[in-house]
């Protein structure tokens, strides 16, 4: 106990010093880097007034209000001093003022937590996705997912842990269409060197600093041999730079053959928009399905954590039966990201706590839980672990 | 067999009911008789349902298969890789089988000519059966993939892939019957990318409204035809608009003229985490170009692997048979170690394509039986036997179930 709060005070005393002067690059970048990025431009500090961070809310459609007021619940109960800004996106209106005051809260805030926000079918295709327009403004390029099975969760394959790193802003998602020729429709894939060097370099980063030792660039290059081939010669030209991590290139068709197969040999993967698309939903579906694996975009100055699979759920919204543990999971990332560390750790093991018994499994993985039970049984976890009000 | 030529109909599969057909040639149409259900021509109008007996006249000539005293000759490309060792067992199996197919085999090699004759050869032919040819990485990028080259000269509009969990080989996930039909020609694969400033490549991914419309029709009379109640669209609408968009909207339009059958959509991230967690939900799906290749990865994945799913390549008028996953196979080519299952299988589907109906399910019996001894599985199955034992085990199997030339 004693080491406990030595621990802390000491901890509190390196906070300050850090978050001032560096901000959130150095979350994700490693110590390492520090000085070359940060000579360059202003980055924003994720905002913290009297020691409470304040993180933008975003609850999206289906069953992202309900899990983010779970999660809101949660932090309310473990005392983390975060504060929720709530910015609401319709989106039936066909306006982008919504998406827009969402963005300015974001660079305000420097970090959100975000549901996913319906992109309609009924409005007409000049209506962008809302979600893509989020990313590709705030140029969150690096969307990370690890997906790792998790203890208590039964699955067909086991020791799964491979960590995604996906391009999040060009690629297939560049909602570039056009019909020169009725009944005929060309959509534009764009790759570009600046993008695929960023997203390899970011990779390769993340692989060291996580001590991965092999990084696997998906594409199909065969067929699109300037597009893919272009992705695929920068992460060459950056693997060069970082000795001590094996390079190799897959196909997409063979990865996803191997991925149902033999999923324990990869180890992390680096691929373009459309299919860290689809591997990431491959490697959620290996781990237990898509209420499980947390997902987090990040851009050079901000970072917006979300469910990895994007759903929105609107079939069960509303009923009490969805998975809360992605979404709780994705707030364990954000409490990492604002350096919150023994919160982080508190709520991430408790929901794996929680999470080895059966009983309390939702629909999702079997069970019959509710999530409201889950939620209550992650909270009882927390309390029984955490320190007693009597000792402070 | 009835007096007159047989037609080569592409648009009537019938893999598995081994149905005969008569078929009559007068001068100016042609009659067919079918004892299944007939599918209306053009884009769906409901069954008749009255008698099973349709006569069905096509007044437009057909190329026939070529058949000469009985034999048919079929375009065999062996390809790179395992290519040449397999297609030269099926050219075993069948000699040993007496099956009345001639193979007329024409390499691929890096040069463009050679593809040209190959598919100068299909077009005499009607029919082919063909090994992956490699993409060489090293080439220029204006260097075409030949497997794509010949797939867009012919107009092999449909790729259909049936995955099934085979008896005998342990997956974890069994009662897996999906059949996969994806567009072939047009999508991510037409190989138009332009590089207009440095560093910045654009591909053009082209949907048009009549290929769509012609796949779709293809998919749901398959269903028809197969009797499968359940058409799924595989898609990315949300994010690709107008390209995807229109894709569902052709789908849209020819499910409402089969109303017998159910049709969906699923966008394609939430179909390959369902694939893998619950397949048997899946009937037949019908998919463009990009995600009918990750599909269908992942498909054969489930049911086995590679060496396991056989493919075929259905245009108008010409076919072309593979293995599903068009895999060189390049690390183990030579070794004796590849599993022949997927390209035997392959020729067994060209033998039902060539009405050769007899002769393929023998076959497919045969392979099956030797599937089903785990001590004859190949290194992919988990097995250790060789692809030469494997061989030798359908012919034995062949051997013992055919008729004895004492009693024919």
């Amino acid at each position: 106990m004693a080491a406990h709060s030595s621990l802390l005070s000491v901890f509190k005393i390196i906070n300050p010093r850090w978050n001032g002067r560096i901000g959130n690059t150095v979350k994700v970048f490693g110590t390492t880097f520090t000085s070359h990025r940060n000579k360059t431009s202003l980055t924003p500090p994720p905002a913290k007034y009297g020691g409470r961070h304040t993180v933008t809310l975003i609850p999206g459609d289906g069953i992202g209000p309900e899990l983010l007021s779970h999660v809101k619940e949660v932090f309310r109960f473990s005392c983390v001093p975060v504060d929720f800004e709530v910015v609401q996106v319709n989106s039936a209106m066909e306006g982008e003022d919504d998406i827009m005051n969402a963005i300015t809260a974001i660079r305000r805030n420097g970090v959100a937590l975000k549901g996913n926000i319906e992109t309609k079918h009924t409005l007409p295709p000049s209506v962008k996705s809302r979600n893509n327009v989020l990313r590709t403004t705030l140029d969150l390029y690096a969307n990370v997912m690890h997906c790792q099975s998790l203890p208590g969760v039964q699955t067909r394959h086991q020791n799964i842990d491979i960590m995604i790193i996906r391009e999040n802003t060009e690629g297939e998602y560049s909602s570039l269409e056009h019909e020169s020729v009725s009944g005929v429709v060309e959509s534009l894939k764009i790759i570009t060197r600046n993008n695929s060097l960023r997203i390899a370099d970011y990779a390769f980063r993340l692989a060291r600093e996580k001590g991965r030792r092999r990084v696997t660039a998906v594409h199909k290059a065969n067929i699109m041999k300037l597009g893919d081939g272009l992705f695929l010669q920068c992460c060459k030209e950056v693997a060069s730079g970082y000795p001590d991590i094996t390079f190799d290139s897959m196909i997409v068709d063979n990865t996803t053959m191997q991925l149902v197969s033999k999923p324990q040999q990869f180890d992390v993967m680096v691929m373009p928009n459309l299919y860290g698309n689809v591997v990431s939903n491959v490697c959620a579906g290996l781990v237990g399905g898509p209420g499980l694996v947390p997902g987090a975009n990040y851009g050079q100055d901000y970072a917006v954590f979300e469910t990895a699979t994007r759903n929105t759920g609107k079939s069960i919204a509303g009923k009490n039966i969805a998975n809360p543990t992605a979404m709780l999971l994705a707030s364990c990332m954000m409490l990492d990201h604002l350096k919150l560390y023994e919160h982080a750790s508190s709520i991430r093991n408790a929901v794996s706590i929680t999470m080895n018994e059966t009983r309390l499994h939702t629909a999702d993985l079997g069970g019959q839980g509710t999530t409201s039970e889950v939620v209550q049984s992650i909270m009882r976890v927390i309390q029984s672990k955490g320190q007693l009000t009597s000792e402070l | 067999m009835s007096p007159g030529k047989t037609i080569d109909l592409h648009l009537f599969l019938c893999c598995d009911c081994g149905r005969k057909l008569q078929v009559s040639l007068s001068p100016s149409c042609l009659f067919v008789f079918f004892d299944i259900p007939v599918v209306p021509p053009l884009f769906g109008s409901p069954l008749p349902p009255s008698t099973q007996t349709r006569l069905y006249s096509l007044c437009v000539l057909q190329p026939p298969p070529a058949k000469y005293g009985g034999r048919h000759t079929v375009t065999l490309i062996p390809g790179d890789g395992i290519g040449p060792e397999l297609s030269g067992y099926v050219q075993e199996l069948f000699r040993f089988c007496c099956v009345p197919v001639d193979f007329e085999v024409v390499n691929v090699d890096s040069a463009e000519d050679d593809i040209t004759n190959a598919i100068m050869a299909i077009r005499r032919n009607g029919v082919a059966l063909k090994g992956n040819i490699e993409t060489n990485h090293n080439l220029p990028s204006s260097y075409k993939s030949r497997n794509n080259l010949l797939r867009t000269t012919l107009d092999l509009y449909a790729n259909v892939i049936h995955c099934q969990s085979l008896p005998g080989v342990r997956t974890r996930h069994s009662n897996v019957d999906i059949l996969i039909i994806r567009e072939n020609t047009e999508g991510e694969y037409s190989s138009l990318e332009h590089e207009n400033v440095p560093g910045v490549v654009e591909c053009l991914k082209i949907i048009t409204r009549s290929k769509s419309l012609r796949i779709a029709d293809y998919a749901f009379k398959t269903a028809r035809e197969k009797g499968r109640s359940r058409v799924t669209a595989v898609h990315k609408a949300n994010i690709m608009k107008l390209g995807d968009g229109l894709f569902l909207e052709c789908c849209r339009e020819v499910a409402s003229g089969y109303p017998e059958i159910t049709f969906d959509s699923m966008i394609v991230d939430n179909t390959t985490m369902q694939l893998v967690s619950r397949p048997q939900q899946f009937d037949v799906m019908v998919m463009p170009n990009l995600y009918g290749n990750v599909v269908s990865n992942v498909c054969a994945g489930l049911v086995g692997g590679p060496g396991l799913v056989p493919g075929a390549n259905y245009g108008k008028d010409y076919a072309v048979f593979e293995t599903g996953t068009r895999n060189t196979g390049k690390s183990i080519a030579n070794c004796n170690k590849a599993n022949p299952t997927a390209m035997l299988l392959a020729s067994c589907l060209l033998l039902d394509h060539v009405k050769l109906h007899a002769y393929a399910q023998i076959i497919r019996g045969a392979i099956l039986s030797t599937l089903s001894e785990a001590q004859l599985h190949t290194a992919d199955l988990g097995g250790h036997s060789s692809t030469s034992d494997v061989v030798q085990s359908i012919m034995d199997a062949v051997q013992s179930a055919g008729p004895r030339t004492l009693s024919m």
